[in-house]
């Protein structure tokens, strides 16, 4: 069912934790839904250097966290800002079709971090927070 | 820790125990014949499943002839609710089930309701089981059929199928049993229950997939379900799954032949985990009633991780098992029966069912144990949820 990517992922996630006093921080998903993601960003001269994160959910939410943390840390955050979820399945070689709004969580959360950041330096959001949270329920259900 | 497969799932399915297979694989080769025809060769086959039959009347304590084999559970499930409701809708269509049947169940009376039959879901109380009462409260004079399963799938809880079968065959309704789980775990007599319906399937003691059986009442007024051909005395239509038929035949007189020894052991393997459970992991409960519960079922809910990363953790470590997460069942909502004794969604998320069965030993719980715990402590060190005391 999944990729041996997401396996790896799911088994030997990278960036598990927290970042204390981090330069931003997101949330989203919902306990009801079965998953919820959290990320820390720390941020210099507009390079995200390090990413954490803690998430409840299956093992698809588990792995596109992993691998969304890495793809991000590096980056400035112009570029992170364009991380998509299908960037992230993609760079996961996939994930079953079931479980592709997991990595809606992923996308979502970075944004949410991303967001915080700026709101905390003085720069305009893309959306205000908790905004993101609530639709993925939703969402799904439309899909559906 | 040693690497090994350990199979904890077994009200999922359960292996085709060798005795069973090689009384089968003749109904393949030599004797393949159709039950229908009227050669030695068609003959033979008729024989192999009147035995079957008679075999299964003798483990449900039934006449021969109350005994219809089917498909499957789901089948017998079907042809029992959508069977009673459409032979009765004269007298009335109310039916009253519970919130926590089988989708086979649940899902044949959902369809009833879009066909304009009123179905009245009973709650069960937060230990997962039914009050016999609440049955007789919902009663109706146009109720034509109660079905309550005998035995949940998810959290193994007894329903009180002998007080409920007072109940209806006292006030003249129909009763079905969806006995899937139960049959083969712990010793069932349709007499004694007073239940005019049974479901059962083969695969869930050691007999092979594909085929079950309804017992029905004599006397008991259902219409068909599969139109065709005159098998099962014109009742049920389709050439006969003969191997299917000699071998649940064969698995239900194993099954039951020392049941009570059987429940036992069972018995002593889940008590030991539950306790061990209960004792060793924080922010956990047991779900469905502690004693009023299969022998061999015990269902947890972790606080604070998601099911499904359990079930592939513990795979990585040789362990089948199941849940009751959404993500495991490709659905939003994590189980409804779950729900149904009153879980929040997070907590429902995080459950885990074990089935004991034959080959298990108490080995297998302590490497169960050994392994579950760091998963545990592992799945919540990684969740938002849990903050460590």
């Amino acid at each position: 069912m999944y990729s041996d990517k997401v396996m790896d992922h799911f088994m030997n996630p990278r960036n598990v934790g927290e970042i204390k006093d981090a330069d931003g921080e997101g949330q989203v998903g919902n306990p009801k839904c079965g998953d919820i993601m959290k990320v820390f960003l720390k941020v210099e001269d507009g390079i995200i250097v390090d990413a954490k994160f803690k998430t409840f959910g299956c093992a698809a939410a588990v792995a596109t966290s992993s691998m969304s943390t890495e793809l991000i840390i590096g980056k400035n955050i112009d570029e992170a800002l364009k991380i998509t979820n299908k960037t992230v399945a993609e760079a996961l070689d996939g994930l079953p079709k079931p479980k592709m709004h997991c990595s809606n969580l992923a996308e979502e959360a970075i944004k949410e971090a991303i967001d915080d950041y700026k709101k905390k330096h003085g720069m305009e959001p893309e959306k205000e927070q908790g905004e993101r949270c609530s639709r993925r329920c939703d969402d799904i259900l439309n899909d559906e | 820790m040693d690497s090994r497969f350990i199979y904890l799932d077994h009200s999922a399915t359960t292996n085709v125990k060798p005795e069973v297979l090689e009384e089968m694989i003749p109904y393949f080769k030599s004797n393949f014949g159709n039950p229908s025809s009227i050669y030695s060769l068609g003959r033979k086959s008729k024989q192999a499943i009147e035995e079957a039959r008679e075999r299964v009347a003798k483990a449900l304590n039934s006449k021969k002839e109350e005994i219809y084999f089917t498909g499957s559970g789901t089948e017998a499930d079907n042809w029992a609710v959508k069977g009673a409701a459409y032979a009765n809708s004269n007298k009335g269509k109310h039916i009253i089930t519970t919130a926590i049947e089988h989708h086979a169940v649940l899902h044949a009376c959902q369809y009833l309701e879009s066909e304009g039959y009123e179905l009245t879901y009973l709650p069960v109380g937060p230990d997962g089981v039914v009050a016999a009462q609440q049955v007789s409260k919902a009663i109706r004079p146009d109720t034509i059929l109660v079905s309550i399963m005998y035995a949940n799938n998810e959290i193994g809880t007894i329903q009180p199928i002998k007080e409920i079968g007072g109940i209806t065959r006292e006030k003249g309704v129909l009763f079905h049993t969806d006995a899937v789980q139960a049959v083969g775990n712990t010793s069932i007599d349709v007499e004694d229950l007073n239940v005019d319906m049974l479901s059962l399937s083969a695969h869930k003691f050691y007999g092979p997939k594909g085929v079950g059986a309804l017992y029905i009442r004599k006397g008991t007024k259902i219409t068909n379900f599969i139109h065709g051909g005159a098998q099962e005395r014109k009742r049920r239509a389709s050439t006969e799954n003969v191997p299917g038929i000699v071998g649940l035949g064969k698995a239900i007189e194993l099954a039951t032949h020392n049941i009570d020894g059987y429940s036992e052991k069972l018995r002593n393997l889940r008590d030991n985990l539950i306790d061990q459970v209960m004792e060793k992991i924080p922010n956990v409960r047991l779900n469905g009633h502690r004693k009023k519960r299969l022998p061999g079922n015990a269902n947890f809910s972790f606080e604070f991780i998601e099911g499904e990363s359990l079930l592939l953790m513990l795979d990585m470590k040789g362990i089948a098992a199941s849940s009751g997460s959404a993500c495991t069942s490709g659905s939003l909502d994590p189980s409804h029966v779950l729900l149904a004794i009153g879980l929040p969604h997070e907590i429902a998320h995080g459950s885990l069912r074990v089935t004991f069965g034959e080959e298990n030993t108490g080995e297998d719980v302590k490497y169960l144990m050994e392994a579950l715990s760091p998963i545990v402590e592992r799945l919540r060190e990684m969740s938002p949820l849990y903050v460590k005391d």
